[in-house]
């Protein structure tokens, strides 16, 4: 179990308790946070449940998969901070974890 | 105006094997997809992603699976109606008139919407200015490379397109080709091809930029693009091309009246049919109690809503239900012997 911190654009901050195993994604799917569509459900096939992590927790969470950063390229305003939820596994490393949303994903 | 009993919007997996159940029952059906291929979601995001939950095939890729379905359908000659999306939906006494954006015409009693997430469109640029010149300097495809000779591009993207398109127009014009990141996701050979044209000097390559700012008044002047490290550079530049992938959009379908839950939209599970009476929506884009987006779903929603379509494509008829190992009407249809 982590407590993620998930922020939307407009400063809206909802934190919730995400169980391990889980991605950073389905955490805020099921708990209908907005700013997340994740329209290919967590096949990394689109970019619509792009996150921006906090600097002090970018290196510490998973690093990217191999094709992430493919993906990235597609999404709205990527940066060097940018991560795809569905590809950061909730585990209890990562409590405390605060993701930023963008303004918008498609 | 093109008149059929059913209009199918989507040629992905669940849209070609409704057009074969359509046709099995002895119904014609016209498909319609926004997308330059037949495939939908299968064929655009995962051509080479195994598959391993569809009935009876251990494992299949997206292309596979495809390509099956498209032999599936062999039998039938349907008409695809590809790179065009569906704008319009207007009910007409006890037809539905439709007209995509290239302005083609249908009349049908049924449409079936399986449209997945959405139609395919271009991913944009994030900044507003850019729409200004959208279509006049600044283009997400290439449709008359002619335009561009003795010119300066500046092409946007880190995949095969941006590569491709940088080769090609170097040939012509004056390239600058700038990417959010270092590494490319196009082929091997191109990104070889890529660095050896900037190392000649063909190529100006500009990693780790993204666009800032267009500048200019009716025609477009210069670019300003931004370094991870907040450097900025001030590009002189005819054109614009950007490649960021598609994304996955509503669109029009938000217009049509349809009871709608987020991007889904509300069906019964008899005949998977919407809120408005001979529309019906199967596959990931329906929403029932219980609804899972798997193929196989979208298989057998398809089935049960072209039986519903027989019902107002054949109002003097009644339906009859058949097995394909017997039934000799069905066996005709596939043109295969008894």
């Amino acid at each position: 179990m982590a407590k993620i911190t998930y922020i939307e654009h407009t400063g809206k901050s909802h934190t919730i308790d995400v169980k391990s195993g889980l991605s950073v994604m389905e955490g805020a799917v099921q708990n209908n946070i907005p700013g997340i569509d994740a329209d290919c459900g967590g096949g990394m096939a689109c970019a619509t449940c792009h996150v921006y992590v906090k600097e002090e927790w970018f290196n510490k969470i998973p690093p990217k998969n191999e094709g992430e950063d493919d993906m990235l390229d597609q999404a709205y305003k990527p940066q060097k901070n940018s991560r795809l939820s569905c590809q950061i596994e909730v585990s209890d490393n990562i409590d405390g974890l605060e993701v930023n949303l963008p303004e918008k994903q498609i | 105006m093109i008149k059929t009993d059913a209009l199918i919007i989507g040629a992905g997996p669940t849209g070609l094997f409704t057009a074969h159940q359509l046709k099995l029952i002895g119904l014609n059906c016209e498909v319609v997809d926004n997308l330059d291929k037949i495939g939908g979601q299968c064929i655009e995001l995962y051509p080479d992603k195994p598959i391993y939950d569809i009935p009876a095939i251990p494992e299949c890729t997206g292309e596979e699976l495809t390509n099956n379905l498209i032999e599936q359908l062999k039998p039938f000659n349907i008409k695809f109606h590809l790179n065009q999306r569906v704008d319009e939906v207007k009910k007409n006494n006890n037809y539905w008139e439709v007209k995509t954006n290239k302005g083609l015409e249908f009349e049908a009693p049924n449409i079936i919407i399986a449209g997945g997430v959405g139609s395919f469109e271009p991913r944009k640029f994030p900044i507003k200015e850019c729409e200004k010149y959208e279509n006049i300097s600044l283009f997400y495809s290439v449709k008359d490379k002619s335009i561009f000779k003795g010119k300066t591009v500046s092409i946007f993207g880190g995949g095969d397109s941006a590569l491709d398109w940088a080769i090609e127009l170097s040939k012509n014009s004056s390239i600058n080709l700038i990417h959010r990141r270092e590494e490319f996701r196009g082929v091997p050979s191109s990104v070889e091809k890529v660095l050896e044209l900037s190392k000649k000097g063909k190529i100006n390559l500009f990693t780790n930029y993204q666009m800032k700012s267009v500048k200019g008044s009716k025609n477009l002047d210069s670019i300003e693009i931004i370094h991870d490290d907040n450097n900025i550079k001030n590009l002189k530049t005819d054109y614009i091309l950007g490649f960021f992938g598609l994304i996955m959009q509503l669109g029009p379908i938000a217009n049509w009246g349809l009871n709608l839950n987020k991007k889904t939209i509300e069906v019964d599970t008899e005949k998977f049919e919407t809120n408005q009476k001979g529309i019906y929506a199967v596959g990931d884009i329906c929403n029932y109690p219980g609804k899972l987006k798997l193929i196989l779903s979208g298989f057998h929603e398809g089935a049960l809503a072209a039986r519903a379509c027989f019902k107002l494509a054949r109002p003097d008829e009644t339906y009859r239900f058949e097995f394909t190992t017997s039934s000799k009407s069905i066996k005709k249809r596939l043109g295969v012997k008894e």
